[in-house]
């Protein structure tokens, strides 16, 4: 039986990697999702056929998890998938703390010497390891990823929060996390291992909170690529402690996944991980960069239609300010208006822009806009200056300038979508304050940009209206 | 012995991780990252074996509730991302 078990893992696995590979292109992408969780099934199902598992309690906690994430993966909105990203994360990695913990309790019922059996090749400090590792992992995976959705979820403020000697207390808290750690591994038959147990646990979950707090909003791409790669270590971490090799080998592929997209992340900024995480970008308040003269000037919906209507190329910049005005409708709707006014219409997404990794993307695919619209930010750049106009939606840094011309700019070097250097810019936005980063945007006073103020959605549907009339 | 060979199985599986998605179109990065979340709920295998062991102690009780929040992270995380990739595939069939 043992052996039928581990044939169908092995089996599992390949589904896994086909899974993930088809992922990874869009023609395939759809069948890849469903391979990998026929993949999940199978382990599912060969795991519930090892013998002496009593069936009460499983049964009750596979209906109370599949109704929960049934429900809550029917309800979602679109724009509200970056927080419940986080939050399945989260779960995923509590998940694989709380394997690991229950291992531990069932190590302490029985007797160490009992577990590792007579004679065993590798002593206590291995399992104890891996279980402090799976603690660990799985416990920043799972605090982090709560701070994340409350932030993105607007439940708390999602700027970067930092306090005088926040770098100190991180240091020593993990410092004291790892110390607990080894002294919990090295003596884990020891009468103070369960003190030293309770203390990984309840650091992993302090450092959590207090690695993503001082992470700003415009940030979270990268750290929630990250968490999702954690998620993936803590259940490669969970798979040591009970010896099994799928939780080893889908866990290590999640983790490799996570980082990659992680590390592309941090190449859209321009910036190393190193500063994303440690930087707290975005919670001094314009600090930095040069002062500029000049102002912003502003233009009514009904002068901006005179311009669209002219126009023979637009070019629409996505940001976040268009998730949160859920404007993704009405641009669709003003997009195809100015198809059929003979203008040609592109989207130019940055890798960046939202607040998770592919997050305009997503909004933009629920709108139905066409796939050839679509650009990605180098092929938009090279054609910048033949386009007319260039509309700018609740994004902001992304087409910051300073980006390139000032050296003294705090994201000096980061790749941006060169609106700057269309025809015209139209940038949409709420009111005239800084974005997330509190950064001045040189763009807003350059003599080719106007400023629509209001809400994106309301803008752009008093643009199709325009057209309509 | 086992041990090395599950971390021998570590290492190749991270390696062939970095290969599998060493080149990823911006479009996808949603749905990779919400298919890949999914498929970090395998930490539900761990989590059954825990929760069946039924003697009803603490070890248990943990178990049980890995066993919920793994179900939520596979169950939830596999429909929101079919759900997601439709949507890419409904645009592109027109």
């Amino acid at each position: 039986m043992q052996f039928a078990i581990n044939i169908s893992y092995i089996a599992a696995a390949i589904l896994f990697i086909f899974g993930i590979k088809m992922l990874g292109s869009a023609a395939t992408a759809v069948k890849g999702n469903r391979i990998s969780s026929l993949g999940m099934l199978i382990a599912v199902v060969v795991t519930l056929a090892r013998s002496g598992l009593g069936y009460e309690w499983i049964a009750a906690g596979v209906l109370c998890g599949a109704v929960i994430g049934f429900i809550t993966a029917k309800r979602v909105q679109m724009t509200g998938m970056p927080e419940l990203v986080a939050l399945f994360n989260g779960f995923g990695g509590l998940a694989s703390l709380l394997v690991g913990w229950a291992e531990y309790e069932r190590i302490k019922s029985v007797s160490w010497s009992s577990y590792l059996g007579e004679d065993p090749e590798i002593g206590p400090w291995f399992s104890a390891i891996v279980i402090a590792l799976a603690i660990l992992i799985g416990g920043i995976t799972f605090t982090g990823s709560i701070v994340a959705y409350l932030k993105l979820s607007g439940k708390i403020g999602g700027t970067a929060t930092v306090f005088p000697g926040q770098k100190a207390i991180n240091a020593l808290v993990m410092l004291g996390l790892v110390a607990a750690g080894v002294l919990f591994s090295i003596n884990a038959e020891g009468v103070n291992a369960p003190t030293l147990f309770l203390v990984v646990v309840g650091l992993s979950l302090l450092i959590g909170v207090l690695g993503v707090i001082p992470i700003g909003g415009g940030d979270m791409p990268v750290v929630i690529a990250l968490l999702n790669s954690f998620s993936g270590l803590a259940a490669a971490a969970a798979g040591f402690v009970i010896s099994n090799t799928v939780l080893v080998v889908a866990g290590c592929l999640v983790g490799a996944s996570g980082l990659i997209l992680t590390m592309i992340m941090c190449k859209a900024m321009n910036r190393t991980l190193g500063n994303v995480l440690f930087g707290g970008f975005g919670a001094a308040s314009g600090s930095g960069g040069q002062q500029v003269e000049g102002e912003m000037k502003g233009v009514s919906v009904e002068d901006a239609y005179y311009v669209l209507e002219a126009a023979q190329s637009v070019v629409f910049v996505p940001g976040y300010g268009m998730a949160v005005a859920q404007a993704q409708h009405a641009v669709k709707e003003l997009a195809e208006i100015l198809e059929r006014n003979g203008a040609e219409v592109r989207h130019a997404v940055h890798p960046v822009a939202g607040r998770m990794p592919g997050h305009m993307n997503v909004l933009l695919a629920e709108a139905d806009v066409p796939y050839e619209q679509l650009c990605e930010m180098d092929d938009v750049n090279a054609i910048m200056s033949t386009v007319d106009v260039a509309i700018v939606i609740g994004a902001n840094d992304v087409v910051n300038p300073s980006a390139i011309d000032d050296e003294s700019s705090p994201i000096y070097g980061m790749p941006i979508i060169n609106v700057h250097q269309a025809k015209t810019v139209f940038a949409l936005k709420r009111g005239q304050g800084a974005g997330f980063s509190g950064l001045v945007n040189t763009l807003f006073f350059r003599d080719n940009c106007r400023m629509i103020y209001g809400d994106a959605k309301s803008t752009v549907s008093g643009l199709v209206s325009q057209f309509d009339d | 012995m086992e041990l090395i060979l599950l971390l021998f199985t570590f290492i190749l599986a991270a390696f062939l991780g970095f290969e599998l998605v060493s080149k990823v179109p911006s479009q996808l990065h949603t749905p990779l990252m919400s298919g890949s979340n999914a498929i970090s709920g395998i930490t539900i295998v761990g989590a059954l074996i825990a929760a069946g062991q039924a003697d009803g102690n603490l070890s248990t009780w943990l178990g049980f509730a890995a066993l919920v929040l793994a179900t939520i992270n596979v169950v939830g995380g596999y429909m929101v991302t079919d759900r997601m990739l439709s949507m890419f595939k409904a645009k592109k069939t027109d």
